[in-house]
Formats: C-alpha cells, sequence, structure tokens
C-alpha cells in the first residue's frame, strides 16, 4: 500500500489512510506539537522535569520536548531528565545504559534517582516482605514509590511541570482499569494534564503523547533510529493492567478505533468528573513523617517504609 | 505453493521457519496467532504493513510494541 500524501511506500496504516516514512513522522511529530499547544502542556515559563526510563515512550517524548523547545526558542536549560532506579535485577540497569547514552548524544541532564538510596531496599527486596502482610503487587510498591520520587526530585531540582511518556494505550488502560473498579475519584486525575487541583507540593505531570498510541510511538523511535532494547520487566505480567492491554488490543484489531473511541469518550465526560472530585476534594497534607504530600496523615511510600522497618 | 518464511520475534529472541501457505503479512500472523496490534514487521530492514505480500524465503523480523515496563 502506498503513502496517501505520495507514491512511497507506507510503513503505517492509519484510520485515514496509509503514510510513508517522512509523512508518518510528521504526522507523529505534528499531533505531538498540536497537543502540547491545545492542552498548554509547556509553558515558556517552565523548567521541565522528563520522567525517563530509557524506553521508546520516555525517550521519545524528551526528544520531541527538546525539539519543541527549540521550535518555539525557548531556553534548552529549562529541561533535564529524572530517572528512579527501583532497583529490578536484569531490567531496569539495562534501559538506563540506552537513557545515558540518549542524554548524552542529545546535551540533556540526566538524574538518577535509586529507590534503595531513599528507602534502604529495591522492589526486589521490599516486594516479597511487604507481600507476605499486604499481597500487594509488585507494581503497587512500584508505582508509589515511582510517583514519590518523581514529584519529590522533579520540585528539588526546580521543576514546574513533569513531563510523561504516557500514550494513548496507557490512558486507554487506565481508564478502563478505574472503569472495571469503580474508581471514579482516581479517573478524574487522568487526562492530558495530570491531576485535579494545583499545589505547591506537587509537580504538575503532563503527556504530550497523549493521542499517540503505542504501535505509532514505537515507530517513531524506530524510523528516529533511537537506541531501544526490548527487555521485559520480570514482574510486567502480574497486574490487572497486563489483563486489560490484552483485552484492548484484540477489541482494536477487530474494530479499527477502539482505543481512541475510550480516549474521546472519557475526554467528554473528564470536566464532569474532575468538578465532581474538587467538590469532594481530600485536603492535601504533608506527611509528618517526610513532608511529601500526602491525603492522609502518613504518605503512601512512608507507610510502606514503616512496613519494611518493622520487620 | 507453500512457502518458507524464516521469523525472529523480539520478545523471545528466538528464530523460527515457518511454511506457510497465505500471501499476506496479515495472514502470517494470523497463522501465528500473533495481533498485529503488538508488533512492527522489519523484512531486509524497512518496516512492512499488513496488505503486504510475502515471499518465499523471506526473512521478517517482529518487533514489538508493547512495552516491557
Amino acid at each position: 500500500m502506498n503513502c496517501l500524501q505520495c507514491d512511497q511506500k507506507s510503513v503505517m496504516v492509519l484510520q485515514h489512510g496509509s503514510l510513508c516514512k517522512i509523512h508518518f513522522i510528521n504526522y507523529f511529530e505534528d499531533k505531538v506539537f498540536k497537543t502540547i499547544s491545545k492542552y498548554n502542556l509547556i509553558d515558556k515559563n517552565d523548567k521541565l522535569c522528563v520522567a525517563a526510563s530509557g524506553g521508546k515512550d520516555s525517550l521519545t517524548v524528551l526528544y520531541l520536548t527538546k525539539k519543541y523547545l527549540e521550535f518555539r526558542n525557548i531556553p534548552m536549560d529549562t529541561l533535564f531528565a529524572l530517572a528512579i532506579d527501583e532497583g529490578i535485577e536484569h531490567y531496569r540497569a539495562k534501559t538506563l545504559v540506552d537513557l545515558r547514552q540518549f542524554c548524552e548524544e542529545y546535551r540533556i541532564t540526566l538524574h538518577i534517582i535509586e529507590a534503595k538510596q531513599e528507602f534502604n531496599y529495591t522492589l526486589d527486596e521490599a516486594f516479597p516482605i511487604i507481600n507476605k502482610g499486604t499481597k500487594k503487587k509488585p507494581c503497587n510498591i512500584c508505582g508509589v514509590w515511582r510517583r514519590y520520587l518523581l514529584n519529590k526530585y522533579a520540585r528539588k531540582y526546580g521543576a514546574t511541570k513533569v513531563i510523561t511518556g504516557h500514550n494513548l494505550d496507557d490512558e486507554a488502560q487506565a481508564i478502563m482499569m478505574n472503569m472495571f473498579k469503580a474508581n471514579t475519584d482516581l479517573a478524574a486525575h487522568l487526562g492530558p494534564i495530570t491531576g485535579v487541583q494545583e499545589h505547591k507540593l506537587f509537580a504538575q505531570r503532563v503527556k504530550p503523547l497523549y493521542f499517540c498510541t503505542e504501535k505509532e510511538t514505537r515507530l517513531y523511535a524506530l524510523l528516529k533510529e533511537f537506541q531501544v532494547e526490548f527487555i521485559e520487566c520480570p514482574y510486567s505480567n502480574q497486574g490487572l493492567r497486563s489483563y486489560i492491554q490484552t483485552m484492548l488490543n484484540d477489541a482494536e484489531q477487530n474494530y479499527k478505533g477502539i482505543k481512541q473511541g475510550i480516549i474521546n469518550s472519557f475526554l467528554a465526560i473528564l470536566p464532569l468528573l474532575k468538578e465532581r472530585a474538587t467538590e469532594e476534594r481530600e485536603e492535601v497534607m504533608a506527611c509528618t513523617q517526610c513532608q511529601e504530600p500526602a491525603h492522609q496523615e502518613i504518605c503512601n511510600a512512608c507507610k510502606i517504609k514503616n512496613g519494611l522497618a518493622a520487620v | 505453493m507453500t512457502m518458507k518464511i524464516t521469523v525472529t520475534q523480539e520478545r523471545t529472541n528466538k528464530t523460527e521457519i515457518i511454511s506457510f501457505k497465505g500471501k499476506t503479512v496479515k495472514e502470517l500472523l494470523g497463522q501465528l496467532k500473533i495481533n498485529s496490534e503488538t508488533v512492527l514487521v522489519i523484512r531486509n530492514s524497512e518496516v512492512i504493513t499488513e496488505d503486504e505480500t510475502l515471499a518465499d524465503k523471506d526473512q521478517l523480523k517482529l518487533l514489538s510494541v508493547v512495552s516491557g515496563g
């Protein structure tokens, strides 16, 4: 099949036609830049922290954030990358090699924060201990740690926004997960700009790849020749997300546009969810142990820390 | 006619020679029970789409779209 805009061979079949390499790259970048502009994800006065892991999504969003800043003549010293090393053997260390190389090549400052330094345990060490008492899955602990460390160190390094590589698939999965578990309050925190309220203890999280599918993002990273090695997290199949991911991919294969439909439907009701969450919101407090944001006296990261200290 | 197609999967890092009686990439993925949403198909260093016709002794690499994390 040939590109709908020229005679070249296509590399991707989209809902409304096929695109060759050059026109696909243009389409992808245009979509990301339009998302940034439409939702005002980046302001010229922002200091930007890109949450990076070394995977296709974070390298793509890092590269395109840099390109957007160049395009808008915003000084590059407003940008840095922040990676969290959770301590998962045979996994994270390898993706960080690609990330270090990428940041060197594109001259982007990189900070790496180790969970072991902060919590005295790697995820591999903490999971069996926490799981024994609470039945928590590794992704539950990892999620709490990552959000905590990203927010804490993004603020520490002066960021006003945290840019994440969440793509359309990630978002569609999160929407369905919240729907399946009736977490409508959590759903209000989704969208291209994360969160319900602005607060001095939170660095606002934004998602420039919000309308890019996982397949499009992988193709973009490939065509741009970003060094992305496929390495699977040893814990990746243990959560509800993995189940929903398979379910949505099966649906998408048979009914093109399902994932986009989920996003569009969600965006139509998101203002109502945010309004309700604002009315009923719990006050954000400072954790009495670490002074990081919490909805209760002690934040979730400190609860895990306390659980580990009690062993 | 039955074709022999060499398929390397990034996810498992395994290479297999597949006997294939169909014509297109889409049919091959169907035979292998691989969801086309989860892979990019590479032939001779180029990305090919699902409608592409395959030839005997083609060598394909299936890149995983789904993140490993």
